[in-house]
């Protein structure tokens, strides 16, 4: 198999004295989902924040298409063409929709920003209708299409997605969902996900991890995994039973 | 007929209802304003109700001010029964009037004409005022008004860069003014350099001082970055006043030179600017020629910042104060982001500084307090962060508005010759401040002129947005 594209080898993050990643090692290759589960606080989003480089990762490498980017800060690392849907979205509320996809494409060739305009409007028509209403305006569904349609602006190797169905009605999630299926099928777009919804990004996914406490505790395909009795306890129908007692 | 008197009995009872509703409110409105008029007295019995004088023996005595005191409660209790009958129904007639979908063509007309008439009086005005005035009543007006109003102008356009546009609170931006006006004064008072050279060269140092002050504070944002821009307006206030051997100190630099037309002093000389042009002398053709300066330095400032907002460098600083972390997952270098959002603003002021420093032709720290950076951020704050005509109202109304109670002698007939309406300046500009924040709690323009379009041109009013956001 070839090299991945992103690799994280040890990687160990810290909130000022709180460990929160302890040695993490994972890989996501080209044209992979790869779904990232876990509890509340068990690191997910750190991980995904490491990648990005805050905060930096204190040991372990972070690889992206062979260069390393352990040390390098979060712009450098974007204008590498991984871009990322930060958690809460993040879109800037004052500025129009347009004006949010043209910083998405700051890191962009100018010349393409008109192609990559209709591409990415074209996968969200909801986004085309609101192009000159203000970011802040738009409801929460929306402020996420145009958070991903945000970060697709760059033409990204890779995408991080933080949370993307947090706070959805479960139809909206769903229209998100089938939106990266479409972009992973039919561009080849490598997507990396971190979500509480596990039984949507495990059957979404290629491949899973399960992180409990900064660390990953189990890996495989998201079929294996949507089977394993460990998910379905913690993650799946089974965990609010379990909580209960 | 039964169906008559029926509908006749309806109307009187609805007309009963109105009544007895009207009767109502004045019931409570009444209570409301006596208990209005009862706190104002409490307050006031001691406040103003009684004073001490010393009597002939030089002893303190005590005085009753009853009749003032009356009068005083009297009127507060009469403005707040007016206020309670008047403004909720006012609010509730507005609040239940539909929306127009389309504004009223007036509204258009005065959108698409107010910016060029109002550079076109800009331009024409000290010719109209030295037109209608004369030469020698004509110097206040151009000066006090004219040209004061258009530094707080362009200080204002400048912050607005800072404050408006990149979100950084800076408290401090009296501090590149100083090191415009100080540069200027400094290095033509030593070295004799003409102001068109020194102007270019005090921007440049006022930026290097934005960048200098933008390297600490980077990691800072909102009060703590407030609080340290505010360290550093008066660390460049103590510097001057302390380091006399350069700045003179609290003496100040005076005989600046002032800047010549094209090489053509304005003095009474034979090769005076009224004697070359074969006019009778007067001091208003540099006043004019001075106006004329800080008019185009303001616009230009205008200009740049209007082009820069459409630029990447523009955009970067308003998704910067919309959301830092956000901006650096796409890819923009904060870092740079605010360092040229503090060198922009910072040079801007540096130019002013010098205009400054030029025109008084002396300078000395006390035209440099913390009260100027307050005054140049009440108006962008008060103009609506970001608008560029907004600031320029702002500036118009704050700064006008204080030269306005300096002319307000008439008042002295009224009030006995004892009244100082210039005494009375802060607390009128406080008071109307409070107003515009009530009225207009997002400043007077909150409409913001997207950056980029597609297609179709349109504004977007910020009660779209929730309150308080971004």
């Amino acid at each position: 198999m070839s090299t991945p594209l992103l690799s994280v080898r040890g990687v160990k993050a810290y909130y000022g004295r709180v460990q929160a990643l302890k040695g993490v090692d994972l890989d996501i290759n080209d044209g992979e989902i790869v779904a990232l589960i876990g509890a509340n606080g068990a690191g997910k989003s750190t991980l995904m924040m490491t990648v990005c480089g805050d905060p930096r990762a204190r040991e372990g490498t972070i690889t992206f298409a062979g260069q390393d980017i352990t040390r390098l800060s979060t712009h450098q690392i974007a204008r590498l063409r991984l871009a990322q849907a930060p958690e809460g979205r993040r879109i800037f509320p004052r500025m129009t929709v347009l004006e949010n996809l043209q910083l998405g494409a700051t890191t962009a060739d100018p010349a393409g920003f008109e192609t990559n305009l209709e591409r990415v409007l074209a996968l969200f028509p909801r986004v085309a209708q609101r192009l000159h209403q203000r970011g802040g305006t738009l409801s929460g569904g929306e402020q996420q299409m145009l958070a991903i349609a945000r970060a697709l602006m760059s033409s990204p190797r890779l995408l991080l997605l933080d949370e993307p169905s947090l706070g959805l009605a479960p139809l909206i999630a769903r229209q998100i969902f089938d939106a990266i299926r479409t972009l992973n099928a039919q561009e080849g777009l490598t997507v990396f996900l971190v979500e509480q919804n596990a039984f949507h990004a495990l059957r979404l996914a290629h491949r899973g991890y399960v992180m409990v406490n900064g660390l990953i505790t189990l890996s495989g395909s998201g079929r294996e995994l949507l089977e394993r009795p460990e998910v379905k306890a913690a993650y799946l129908e089974g965990g609010r039973q379990r909580a209960a007692h | 007929m039964t169906v008559l008197a029926n509908s006749a009995g309806k109307g009187g009872r609805v007309e009963e209802g109105a009544i007895a509703r009207d009767r109502n409110r004045f019931v409570a409105a009444a209570t409301d304003a006596s208990l209005t008029a009862l706190i104002a007295f409490g307050l006031f019995l001691p406040l103003i109700g009684f004073e001490t004088v010393q009597n002939i023996n030089e002893v303190l005595v005590l005085r009753t001010r009853w009749p003032f005191l009356f009068s005083l409660v009297a009127i507060i209790g009469a403005g707040r029964l007016a206020y309670v009958l008047v403004v909720p129904p006012w609010l509730a007639r507005r609040a239940a009037r539909p929306i127009a979908a389309e504004p009223p063509a007036w509204r258009v007309a005065v959108a698409r004409w107010f910016v060029p008439c109002a550079i076109g009086f800009v331009v024409a005005y000290p010719l109209m005022v030295a037109w209608a005035l004369g030469l020698r009543g004509s110097l206040k007006w151009i000066d006090n008004f004219g040209i004061q109003i258009l530094i707080y102008v362009m200080l204002g356009w400048g912050l607005n860069i800072v404050v408006g546009l990149a979100g950084l609170l800076d408290l401090g931006y009296v501090a590149f003014y100083a090191v415009g006006a100080y540069s200027y004064a400094l290095l033509a008072t030593h070295f004799g350099l003409a102001f068109w050279i020194l102007l270019p060269l005090a921007g440049i140092l006022a930026s290097f001082w934005g960048i200098l002050l933008g390297f600490p504070v980077l990691r800072l944002r909102g009060d703590y970055l407030a609080i340290v821009t505010l360290a550093f307006g008066e660390i460049i206030r103590m510097v001057l006043i302390n380091w006399v051997a350069l700045t003179n100190g609290y003496a100040g630099i005076s005989g600046i030179p002032r800047p010549s037309f094209f090489g053509i002093p304005f003095n009474a000389d034979d090769n005076g600017f009224a004697a070359v042009f074969g006019l009778p002398f007067s001091p208003i053709y540099r006043t004019i020629f001075l106006y004329y300066i800080i008019m185009a330095l303001a616009l230009l400032t205008c200009f740049v910042t209007v082009r820069l907002r459409r630029l990447p460098v523009g955009r970067a600083w308003e998704a910067l104060r919309e959301d830092e972390i956000a901006c650096r997952s796409l890819g923009i270098n904060t870092t740079n982001t605010k360092l040229t959002a503090f060198a922009m603003g910072a040079m801007f002021a540096g130019f002013a500084g010098s205009f400054f420093a030029a025109r008084q032709s002396f300078i000395s720290p006390e035209s440099f307090t913390f009260l100027e950076s307050a005054t140049i951020l009440s108006i962008v704050v008060l103009g609506g962060m970001g608008s560029q005509l907004g600031v320029a109202i702002a500036a118009i109304v704050m700064i006008g508005g204080t030269e306005i109670t300096r002319q307000l002698d008439f008042l002295k007939e009224i009030f006995g010759p004892t009244f100082d309406p210039t005494q009375y300046r802060m607390l009128i500009v406080g008071f109307a401040m409070v107003v515009i924040m009530v009225w207009r709690p997002r400043g007077l323009i909150t409409t913001r002129a997207p950056s980029v379009y597609l297609k179709v041109r349109k504004t977007i009013a910020a009660d779209l947005v929730k309150e308080g956001r971004g």
